[in-house]
């Protein structure tokens, strides 16, 4: 026989009322016909989607962001790969200080880091908006690619790669055929780890747009401070279902979170 | 000939010598072994070897060519790995491919290759399989073949079979002596069990902290350590510290305090020298002290004793037995065991007494 918890039951179901509670009351708000957000709303309609594409700057800064956080994630891949690798394949002197500076993007506050970046970035050199917000954004993402690529190398057993070089192979070659197809999976969840890091980020984002280039969430903010109409709420729900399908491949690669605990 | 020589090596880890003026030579077509406990410099030696390692000073000649500086993508050698070390993502087949397909070979002949060298190792119809549906056994022999089909200049064996179960570790031991031989190799193997190296080996080299204690081909090793350490490790358990000389009825005889041993120098071995008597358990012979004459009392090569503990082993007993020159163990094939506390005499074949350097 099953002992029965009511009191887990009852605190389990309030738990998860209130982490979902606020998704489902956008993702209803979202379908309301009124001109303000409503809950709950007065019948259905689907004309907030539609304003998603009637209001342009939502598509071109969805589009921008994914720019951003696409190219960016090549530019974190390309010194986060050769990174994680050292800091796992090898040990030297200040090591650990090199992993503790890869990783300080997240133990930094993010309105500091942007605020720096504001500062450093694009007054001090100059640099075009848009080169600016990839750089910010290679920046906060960098950590992540560095440490779930890390974990998927930390069992990782270089002999192979070690066999693959007495079999004649260069070191970069050994790196391409052999290392690399077997943490395949490993990248890929931080690729989208740190795709969707990215893609929602708001505190470096803000000191980094400029005049007629804005990522989505940070149009979001300002059509926010403008109107009140559910179209947030129809571009949230847009949103969680992209993030949703993100997570659902994760899911399927790293057999979830469980990947990150182990160890 | 000589193929490979390592002179005056030196190995450090960070700034912690692990060899120091090491030197090595191996004739062609011999499989000379690496044998000594963990952290001796075994495995040391045979990655510097192998290039994974460069050596802080020293010379490593290879086929009259100097490989000191050589990479290890450019010397051809094969590498076994203890943990196999098969691409997880290839399949048997393309496993044993990778070294050819990387010397830019033309696929019909990569081919051929793998197809025949899959057969030497009894692996044919395993091409599809990937390495973790293999049993350990053939996954050491996809591990075997693909160091093999690349016709290495020299084997190494980085304790190929310890993850092994023993039946098994028998088995591919033979199968990798056969194949050595056959196929004319030259190959270092490393390993800390004493069997298994003995038993396929030209040449043994027995190590410790670094340095080779004794190279020697296997039959003379086991039967001639010429250090204590050497005989140690292989099993001589009793030591007889000598200190002195005495002529005795039969010639010279060495002696601890008044007990007189006649023993048998080898080769080169002067009669100047501190030396120390080594005998394995399976050489003493005990015999209750009441079955003895004075007469028989009175010879050398004895010494008498007290059983302190005996245990049966299957096809013989272990007697400890305490003397007056300290204990000794005995093994003994018996059919009524003598117990302890029985007072025992204590024989040591003069012709099995090895003396060894201390």
């Amino acid at each position: 026989m099953k002992e029965k918890h009511y009191g887990l039951a009852i605190f389990s179901t309030l738990v998860f009322i209130f982490l979902l509670g606020p998704l489902v009351i956008i993702s209803v708000t979202s379908f309301g016909p009124g001109t303000v957000l409503k809950f709950p709303p007065d019948g259905f309609s689907l004309k907030w989607y539609q304003n998603i594409w009637a209001v342009d700057m939502f598509p071109k800064t969805f589009v921008t962001s994914i720019i951003i956080s696409l190219l960016g994630n090549l530019l974190a891949l390309i010194l986060g790969v050769p990174a994680a690798y050292a800091l796992s394949r090898y040990h030297f002197r200040g090591r650990d200080l090199l992993n503790a500076i890869f990783l300080s993007p997240v133990l930094i506050p993010g309105i500091v880091l942007g605020f720096t970046m504001l500062k450093y970035v694009l007054v001090m050199y100059q640099l075009p908006i848009y080169a600016g917000l990839l750089v910010g954004h290679t920046v906060i993402m960098l950590p992540f690619i560095i440490r779930v690529i890390g974990s998927s190398l930390s069992n990782f057993d270089f002999s192979i790669e070690e066999a693959a070089v007495s079999l004649g192979a260069g070191r970069l070659q050994a790196f391409f055929r052999v290392v690399l197809p077997n943490i395949r999976s490993g990248i890929m969840a931080a690729v989208l780890i740190a795709f969707l890091e990215s893609f929602n980020n708001v505190d470096i984002s803000v000191f980094m747009t400029g005049p007629g280039i804005s990522t989505l969430p940070i149009q979001m903010l300002t059509y926010v401070q403008n109107y009140f109409d559910p179209t947030i709420a129809a571009i949230s729900v847009v949103l969680m279902i992209l993030t949703g399908l993100l997570m659902f491949v994760i899911e399927r690669l790293m057999g979830g979170l469980a990947y990150f605990t182990k160890r | 000939m000589t193929l490979l020589s390592l002179e005056q090596v030196s190995v450090a880890y960070d700034n912690h010598l692990i060899l120091e003026n090491f030197d090595l030579k191996l004739e062609e077509g011999k499989l000379l072994s690496l044998l000594g406990p963990s952290g001796c410099g075994k495995t040391t030696t045979l990655r510097l070897i192998a290039g994974f390692l460069e050596a802080k000073g020293g010379k490593f000649m290879f086929d009259g060519r100097d490989y000191t500086h050589l990479p290890v993508n450019k010397r051809n050698f094969g590498f076994v790995f203890q943990s196999y070390a098969l691409f997880p993502h290839l399949s048997v087949y393309d496993n044993v491919a990778f070294g050819l397909r990387l010397r830019k070979m033309k696929e019909g002949q990569v081919k051929e290759k793998v197809l025949r060298m899959l057969d030497i190792v009894s692996l044919n119809g395993f091409e599809k399989r990937f390495p973790q549906e293999l049993s350990g056994g053939q996954r050491q022999r996809v591990a075997i073949a693909r160091a093999l089909v690349i016709e290495p200049d020299l084997l190494l064996f980085d304790e190929p079979l310890s993850n092994l179960d023993a039946n098994l570790r028998v088995t591919m031991r033979v199968e990798i002596r056969r194949l050595q031989q056959e196929l004319g190799m030259t190959a270092v193997y490393v390993s800390h069990d004493q069997e298994e190296c003995f038993s396929i080996s030209d040449q043994v080299a027995i190590m410790n902290a670094g340095k080779i204690e004794q190279l020697g081909a296997p039959t003379d090793i086991y039967q001639y350590p010429k250090t204590e350490y050497v005989a140690r490790f292989i099993g001589f358990n009793n030591f007889l510290v000598f200190d002195g000389t005495r002529q005795g009825n039969t010639g010279l005889e060495w002696t601890i305090g008044d007990y007189g041993f006649d023993v048998q120098l080898q080769a080169g071995q002067s009669t100047a020298n501190t030396y120390k008597g080594a005998i394995r358990p399976e050489d003493l012979r005990i015999i209750p002290l009441g079955q003895l004459t004075d007469l028989q009392k009175s010879l050398s090569n004895q010494v008498p004793g007290t059983v302190k503990v005996s245990t049966y082993l299957g096809r013989s007993y272990q007697f400890e037995v305490q003397t007056a020159l300290g204990a000794f163990t005995v093994n003994q094939e018996m059919d009524i065991p003598i117990a302890p506390g029985q007072q025992v005499m204590i024989t040591f074949p003069a012709d099995k007494i090895v003396m060894v350097a201390q």
